[in-house]
């Protein structure tokens, strides 16, 4: 009886597989954000508490007028903006990550997003010489589907330039995405200088990144294009995997390896684009996010991809409260604060790679 | 039951690479390419993985190779390829698991099995990235045997396509993976091998494909390919072929050009 017991016990799990890791922080991440979404709506300038609107709304109350502007149209489009914003920036960091092979690839850092700002610029400054019925028929779209083929058009151009015969530079996708950048720029300079007064006072507040201006008909706009990508992403996750042998040895273990990398590129256009389309420049969430992940529990990407949504969200919901309190009743941009954390932390991961990426 | 490439021609930009050639290699033995540098032998293993198209006919078990889907050849074939650097820090358990995952099956149960094979056990918690180029080999070796773990199914036979399998291997290592091979020949299975150890290459390979300028020079038996005018005649400089009682065919160099 004793003899057999330990074959009814569970198999030993296999060493070196941190499946069961990465689970579990997925599980922890997904408390967190909710307890962070919370505070993030009980937390503001205004003396609004969440816990005298819950009481309210359990006494079969109505809410104070004053409450529910706060909470319903300020603070609650704010968090989801919060929440959509940091979980696509996260996930487009870790898919072009994966697509690029390189764990310093970032839609901030290669000019994405440049490209996403341009889209959104152009859209700003020349929308207003759209046909009316073309501009009322997109409305709040615009903007977001300006900055998606922005965003599309760079990553498929970075993706050519820095893609040899199966195998991508890592030194000509950066200097790539300089380039592209600094071109992107340009014309959005050219594009600001045409701009009228009113046109220029959007583009200033969104230029500096900032989730101020959430309201539910942007809302409205945007989360349709990030929940479709955050949804796409995990679907790239065995193919990101197989990526990361070469594109010819995930090719011979039977990925359909144009078809994902056409996909990641979607993705990763669709999710940028609409972030930056509703809350400018964010940068070095995509980069500090999966790196902290994959430090914790492994590069696979069944696991990475949903775990960055949820890390990518808390992150940006805290940086969201910091630069809502910190100057307190101003407002710091959000921007700021994610690259006075991700600027130190990007150099960081630069010299601990130092030996191991050849650049 | 066979892979058979027939009348393969591949140009990169204007020049070509293959000029036509042909070559069929069995399952149930090992199938060594050998030849010079720069003679073709890469570019032919790359056709017959389907990674690289080219012009001509290449069948698989009498399959056209073309027309069979990416997820079908990865279960028919696992590919080694010649160096393979990994981007982020995977464990060998990791990197094992790639394989069968990418088309959604899982292979815990085999991760062991496959690293004991080339011996590796215990390995299975490291980091890859930390390994010697020998043993990261070796782990590549590995995941591509769980990939095609059984060298005969249902469907027929399964094939093993080593590009350089034993480059950066010692003495002893070199023999553990040929002999590896040579049991899922001998198993039913078929392999194909990219190699430049003409000595290896006679104790362990029953067909030999000599290549030279982008053509096939000879193939056949080990002691039809490798006689001291075919092998000189290949590789620009004198070769002498012995023969001994116990081991067989081995090539000794001039040190005299």
């Amino acid at each position: 009886m004793v003899a057999i017991l330990p074959e009814l016990r569970r198999p030993a799990r296999l060493e070196g597989d941190r499946s069961h890791r990465a689970r579990r922080l997925g599980l922890v991440l997904a408390l967190v954000l909710v307890a962070v979404t919370l505070a993030s709506l009980g937390w503001g300038a205004s003396g609004t508490s969440l816990t005298r609107a819950v009481s309210d709304l359990a006494a079969g109350r109505a809410l104070a007028v004053q409450d529910r502007v706060v909470l319903m149209d300020i603070r609650l489009p704010r968090a989801l903006m919060g929440i959509f914003v940091g979980a696509s920036l996260a996930v487009s960091g870790a898919v072009m990550q994966g697509l690029f092979r390189n764990p310093l690839a970032d839609p901030g850092i290669v000019g994405v997003s440049s490209g996403a700002s341009l889209g959104a610029i152009v859209a700003i400054v020349l929308g207003s010489a759209l046909p009316a019925g073309i501009a009322g028929f997109l409305g709040w779209y615009l903007v977001p589907v300006a900055a998606f083929c922005g965003g599309w058009i760079t990553t498929i151009l970075l993706y050519r330039i820095a893609t040899r015969r199966g195998r991508t530079s890592v030194a000509t996708m950066l200097l790539a995405g300089i380039a592209l950048g600094a071109i992107m720029g340009a014309v959005s300079g050219i594009l600001v200088f045409r701009a009228s007064d009113s046109e220029l006072r959007d583009l200033t507040f969104w230029g500096l990144g900032s989730l101020a201006g959430a309201n539910w008909p942007k809302l409205a706009a945007a989360v349709p294009i990030m929940a479709l990508a955050l949804v796409f992403a995990p679907w790239l996750a065995r193919g990101l995997n197989a990526l990361a042998l070469g594109e010819a040895a995930a090719g011979h273990v039977g990925i359909r390896v144009q078809r994902v990398k056409n996909l990641a590129i979607l993705t990763v256009a669709g999710a940028t684009g609409a972030a930056v389309a509703v809350s400018g420049g964010i940068g070095f969430v995509g980069i500090v996010v999966p790196h902290l992940l994959r430090l914790a529990s492994g590069p696979d990407h069944r696991y990475l991809l949903v775990n960055a949504a949820l890390l990518g969200a808390v992150m940006l919901l805290i940086a969201d409260m910091v630069s809502r309190t910190i100057i307190a009743p101003a407002e710091l941009p959000i921007g700021i604060v994610t690259a006075i954390m991700g600027g130190p932390f990007f150099l960081w991961i630069l010299l601990r790679n130092r030996g191991v990426l050849d650049l | 039951m066979s892979l058979i490439a027939a009348g393969i021609h591949v140009s990169l930009g204007r020049k070509e690479i293959l000029h036509g050639v042909s070559v069929e290699a069995r399952a149930g033995e090992i199938t060594a390419i050998v030849g010079p540098n720069g003679s073709g032998k890469t570019t032919l293993m790359r056709c017959l993985t389907g990674e690289l198209a080219c012009r001509g006919r290449i069948t698989l078990d009498g399959r056209d190779l073309a027309a069979m889907p990416p997820e079908e050849q990865a279960r028919r074939r696992g590919v080694l390829p010649q160096a393979a650097a990994l981007s982020f820090p995977f464990t060998v358990a990791e990197v094992v698991r790639i394989g069968l995952e990418a088309r959604g099956e899982r292979a815990d149960g085999l991760v062991p099995a496959a690293l004991a094979a080339v011996d590796l056990p215990g390995f299975s918690g490291r980091l890859y990235q930390e390994l010697s180029g020998g043993e990261q080999q070796r782990v590549q070796l590995a995941r591509v045997l769980a990939q095609v773990w059984q060298p005969v199914d249902a469907e027929g036979p399964r094939w093993l396509l080593l590009d350089e399998p034993v480059s950066s291997l010692d003495i002893a290592h070199q023999l553990t993976v040929m002999r590896l091979a040579a049991d899922y020949a001998r198993r039913g299975g078929g392999v194909v091998a990219v190699m430049h150890d003409l000595n290896l290459t006679a104790l362990f390979a029953r067909h030999l494909i000599l290549m030279s300028g982008g053509r096939v020079l000879r193939q056949g038996r080990p002691d039809q390919v490798l006689t001291d005018e075919t092998l000189s005649l290949a590789y620009g400089c004198r070769l002498r072929v012995n023969t001994a009682p116990e081991s067989g065919i081995w090539v000794l160099p001039h040190a005299a050009a």
